[in-house]
């Protein structure tokens, strides 16, 4: 029987081990979480129950038949709370595993070899700098979402959504769900750029039209609940002593750089803010994965990576939502079980348009040039080792720098506990860096998760098994 | 400033939520089952609590993991990520101050 590792227990690692399993595979699905469904359906835990959860979702119905029947199926297990922090593929491939709550000491560590692994470890968002935006009650939209959803927690009174993204539709929904008043959701696209991703061809969504209603929906909740939609806006300052008080909000021009005279400020005590995701790559680099110049994890249609033996699903591969994540996931799970490419039915068409919707949302959305022009010289740009906008650029230039490892070397930027998760791109772009080479890419970090030394110390040598 | 919904309040019809109680900073703080000690922190309204090199206040940012900026120490155990940490009776924070000393600061502005 072939073994497959699925890591990431989201839409595309549930989708991947149900396939697997389906097409007669043993399996392994693991996830750093302690409960099932990623980021799309991250719910509330089992230790608070309530009747109507499924308010909180699109398709948790789906999410319960994908985790009832994961669960029933003798050939899959589950392991949760298990954090892989290495991945090795020299002879066979090894998922370096440490098991336990959340960065705790004395995890019990394990090496878990496959014939194939899918990987499906998601995204996380991208937050552009601005002044202000290292004060307590700026989140990330991600943030604001996770909460909702998991823990019943509105994160302000008056809030603010802003950034870039259908995905800004979704957080304004939870928020007032929450409790929050929604101030407006300020998108900085403008409405022509969102015309021209979202209104050619339509036909071609059809595959996608789910989506399409979801996204209805959250307009139509919008508008019941009088949260303005504003395209072509952006949060462009957070002022308050000690915390979020005001923030400013420009219009902004094509290219996203605000034009002078449009501010206003209104009086908010929490600011959501995303514009866009970054795929989360440490596993796929360490896999000695193959990445595209768009920056996402490289596959076939089969869902194969360059290396032999290794899947990647969801939105590592493209940020396409749900739907995309789901069938990408499904095609994965088959073929890395050595299932028959004939006995996919739809899954390949369907592929095709959540591809379409991937391409959609970066031509409407996509991050602009402009934005740098509301960075101040004091914008904090590296959140961790707290470097300013205008040390950024002093040291670019008078090195005249351009290679990302050198400038955080001076600077310190992007060398703080997040290993530049938070700032790598945006520094990468602000000093002009070219991360196409593959090798001065802020993609690159040696662990996939922070292991206390003293747990290296006692990890195994041999794969389980071995 | 943060809240929680209200458990009587909330459209989702909850389960009553089972109390417990843990230590932050020395002060015995309420919480319920199944939230992550980030959640019970920010239902009391309390949206940071590290201190940066630069004197900055911080606390949850990205809610999933990867900004490493909710950390704490929990029973002992330094850079505990607040946000994915599940809360247990009994259980003992403490929060970090990092703010450099006046005369061995350098200049981060
Ligand atoms: C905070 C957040 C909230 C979101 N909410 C929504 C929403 O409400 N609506 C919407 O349309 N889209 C949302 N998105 C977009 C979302 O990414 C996709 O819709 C969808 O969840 C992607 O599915 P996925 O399976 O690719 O990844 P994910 O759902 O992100 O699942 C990846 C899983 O892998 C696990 N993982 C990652 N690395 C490791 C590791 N090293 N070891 C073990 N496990 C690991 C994670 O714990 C996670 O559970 C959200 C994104 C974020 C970041």
């Amino acid at each position: 029987m072939r073994h497959v590792l699925v890591i990431g227990a989201g839409p595309a690692g549930l989708a991947a081990a149900l396939a697997a399993s389906d097409a007669g595979a043993s399996v392994t699905l693991l996830d750093a979480g302690d409960g099932l469904g990623g980021q799309y359906w991250r719910h509330l835990p089992p230790q608070r129950p309530s009747r109507r959860e499924s308010r909180l979702h699109h398709g948790w119905a789906a999410f319960e038949r994908l985790q009832g029947r994961i669960g029933r199926a003798d050939a899959i297990e589950v392991l949760t709370e298990a954090q892989v922090w290495a991945i090795e593929t020299a002879d066979a491939v090894t998922a370096q595993v440490l098991l336990g709550p959340t960065d705790a000491a004395g995890r019990e560590a394990r090496a878990l070899t496959a014939d194939a692994i899918v990987l499906a470890p998601g995204a996380h968002d991208r937050t552009l700098p601005f002044p202000g935006w290292h004060l307590p009650g700026v989140f990330s939209a991600g943030a604001a979402q996770a909460l909702a959803k998991g823990e019943r927690i509105a994160v302000g009174r008056r809030a603010v959504v802003a950034g870039a993204g259908p995905f800004l539709l979704p957080v304004a929904q939870s928020l007032t769900a929450a409790g929050a008043t929604v101030l407006g959701v300020f998108e900085a696209a403008r409405p022509r750029a969102l015309a021209r991703g979202w209104l050619p061809k339509p036909w071609k969504l059809l595959g996608t039209a789910h989506k399409g209603r979801e996204l209805a929906g959250y307009l139509a909740h919008h508008l019941a609940h009088r949260v303005p939609y504003r395209p072509g806006r952006a949060v462009v300052e957070a002022r308050g002593d000690g915390r979020v008080e005001e923030v400013v909000i420009a219009r902004l021009d094509a290219d996203w750089a605000p034009v002078p005279g449009t501010e206003r400020t209104l009086a908010a005590d929490a600011v959501c803010v995303s514009h866009g995701f970054t795929p989360r790559l440490e596993l796929p680099i360490a896999a000695g994965c193959e990445i595209g110049p768009d920056r996402f994890v490289r596959v076939d249609p089969d869902q194969r990576t360059s290396v032999e033996g290794v899947y990647a699903a969801g939105e590592i591969t493209g940020i396409g939502g749900v739907d995309a994540a789901l069938v990408e996931g499904r095609i994965a799970g088959h073929r890395a079980a050595g299932g028959d490419r004939s006995a996919m039915g739809s899954a390949p068409r369907r592929a095709r348009a959540a591809a379409e919707l991937t391409r959609r949302i970066e031509a409407a959305h996509g991050i602009r040039p402009g934005w740098t022009s509301w960075l101040r010289d004091d914008t904090v740009v590296c959140r961790c080792e707290e470097v300013p906008y205008g040390r950024l650029r002093a040291v670019a230039a008078a090195t005249e720098q351009r290679s990302l490892r050198s400038v955080k070397l001076t600077t310190r930027a992007g060398l703080g506990i997040c290993q530049a998760r938070m700032c790598g791109r945006t520094v990468e772009s602000l000093i002009g860096a070219d991360p196409s080479s593959g090798a001065d890419t802020s993609d690159r970090r040696p662990l996939a998760a922070p292991v206390r030394l003293g747990d290296l110390a006692g990890l195994p040598t041999a794969p389980d098994g071995a | 400033m943060s809240a929680i919904v209200p458990w009587e309040s909330d459209p989702i019809r909850p389960a009553e939520p089972r109390p417990l109680r843990i230590s932050v900073d020395g002060a015995p703080v309420e919480g319920l089952r199944g939230q992550s000690i980030a959640g019970v922190l920010l239902a009391r309204g309390e949206t940071a609590w590290r201190t940066t090199v630069a004197g900055r206040r911080r606390g949850v940012f990205c809610g999933i993991g990867v900004c490493f900026e909710c950390v704490a120490t929990v029973n002992g155990e330094s850079d505990v990520r607040l946000c994915l940490r599940r809360v247990q009776d009994g259980d003992v924070v403490e929060t970090r101050d990092d703010t450099a000393q006046d005369d061995t600061v350098e200049d981060r502005s």
